[in-house]
């Protein structure tokens, strides 16, 4: 019932758009019917052209999400340990989503130069905070008797964090993750779109600029349906091992 | 005491790191923290800069005010009927996750170069968070009271009015701020690729130009305005929280 709700949810604008792109009420400048997009699309990614931009895409996104893990996770252990600092940085998490990051991708090109380095970072950067805050959280998490059971078999702190806090944690340190290949995937594109030479944004705006809709519209149409497709893929996941927790 | 002194360890600590940064890349790079400061108390005494800031705070009210209104029609239309609020929330979800900028060509199609486009970006922008946390919020009344409401016969109108809004005000507000964030984002987004006036078409021009100076002192004006709001509506939401 709830599926066949949402299919129509999903199907009746897209049959509406349709019609109308087909009969001329919105000009095929501003919007081509959906079939030719989606057509289009398949056509593009057959072709190849796209190859290269996908892949760079892919990568920087792939790099940015494993730095924001590693340095996340680090950095949300040693800050857990130190109390004085963490309530230094606390504003500094629960404002860090207000500030418009995009506003540094300016300065990272002089810095860095016009190369893969600052869509990398912008990625990184906007998704580094989600890891950390929900590190910070996970490790909140933990029950006092099990870092007394650490201390009981005299493990260090690395050990403990590695072999105990960060484990148990896991839930929490999975809905950074999540959140952090959403981010990644929105600073990347951004950053490319803003100013690159490279990479799907890039060539998003490319067309754009030279009013090439049959391009322009099918790679948009790819955007949306990586993210929809890898996020609802990704809530499921954590859904299941959130019930697994639960059972316990 | 405390909470202020934790506040200027870590603005002290940001400019440090700032201070260091621009001393190891150099002027051409990186703006310091003093020039910076300079600079932006210099531009803030022509009125082309004050044109740009004021073209910048309209787009943006406009944008909140639309953001705010349609995330909340959406939310409470959608929130207070349980079976669309189960079909439509992974359509919201999802639409949260995708990269917005993606769709600026088409917002540009639709509305063209100037002040629309760039409140329909920040608006793109603002309604969906706030139309989730409505939704959880709507969740979140206690059937008692919906039970109690229907007792009494109210009508849907009075239903929400008095009922609804009062019960989800503090999950609703907490979407408010989240959505005033975005939207700011948004609109700055907006004026950096589709417009001729405001900071975002500023930053843009001085990335054209290498201006660092420029480039910092906006940049900053903007995290200022950014963090000082946004640190007032924490305060805020935590009381209502309390509160509730």
């Amino acid at each position: 019932m709830v599926a066949l709700w949402r299919l129509l949810l999903l199907g009746v604008p897209i049959v509406i758009l349709e019609i109308l792109c087909r009969s001329g009420a919105i000009d095929r400048i501003t919007l081509p019917p959906p079939s030719t997009i989606a057509v289009d699309m398949l056509r593009l990614l057959g072709s190849g052209r796209m190859n290269t931009a996908i892949a760079n895409t892919l990568t920087h996104v792939v790099v940015a999400v494993a730095g924001s893990i590693v340095v996340g996770i680090a950095t949300g252990a040693l800050v857990h340990r130190l109390a004085p600092l963490r309530r230094v940085l606390e504003p500094l998490f629960a404002t860090y989503y207000a500030i418009p990051i995009y506003a540094f991708y300016p300065l990272l090109i002089v810095v860095f130069g016009l190369g893969d380095a600052p869509q990398i970072l912008i990625g990184f950067m906007l998704a580094v905070v989600a890891v950390i805050v929900s590190t910070l959280t996970g490790l909140d998490s933990v029950p006092a008797v099990l870092a007394k059971t650490a201390l009981v078999h005299r493990m260090g702190p690395v050990a403990t964090a590695l072999r105990i806090t960060l484990p148990y944690a896991m839930p929490h340190l999975f809905t950074g993750m999540k959140l952090a290949v959403a981010y990644a995937f929105i600073g990347v594109i951004g950053a490319e779109f803003i100013m690159s030479r490279t990479g799907v944004g890039y060539e998003i705006r490319y067309a754009f600029d030279n009013f090439d809709n049959a391009t322009m519209y099918p790679l948009i149409l790819l955007v949306l349906l990586v993210a929809v497709v890898v996020n609802l893929g990704l809530d499921k996941w954590e859904r299941r091992l959130m019930a697994r927790r639960r059972g316990l | 005491m405390r909470r202020s002194a934790d506040s200027i360890w870590l603005i002290g600590g940001l400019l440090l790191v700032w201070q260091a940064v621009a001393l190891a890349a150099g002027p051409d790079a990186l703006a310091s923290p003093w020039r910076t400061i300079l600079r932006l108390g210099q531009m803030f005494t022509t009125t082309v800069f004050l044109g740009h800031i004021s073209e910048t705070g309209e787009a943006f009210l406009i944008a909140l005010a639309i953001a705010i209104v349609a995330g909340l029609a959406i939310g409470l239309l959608i929130g207070l009927h349980d079976l669309s609020a189960r079909i439509a929330e992974p359509f919201l979800l999802a639409a949260n996750s995708v990269p917005k900028i993606a769709l600026y060509p088409i917002v540009l199609l639709i509305f063209g170069i100037g002040m629309p486009a760039k409140v329909a970006f920040g608006a793109i922008h603002g309604i969906v968070p706030i139309a989730i946390f409505t939704i959880s919020g709507c969740r979140n009344v206690p059937s008692v009271l919906l039970k109690t409401a229907r007792v009494m016969r109210l009508s849907q109108a009075e239903t929400v009015r008095s009922i609804v809004l009062p019960a989800c005000l503090p999950e609703i507000f907490t979407g408010i701020r989240i959505g005033v964030s975005l939207t700011l984002i948004g609109t700055i987004l907006g004026e950096m690729f589709g417009s001729q006036r405001g900071l975002g078409f500023l930053l843009m021009t001085a990335i054209g130009l290498q201006n660092t100076e420029v480039i910092m002192a906006v940049t900053l004006l903007l995290i200022v305005f950014a963090a000082t709001v946004s640190t007032a509506l924490i305060a805020l939401d935590r009381r209502l929280h309390r509160g509730g």
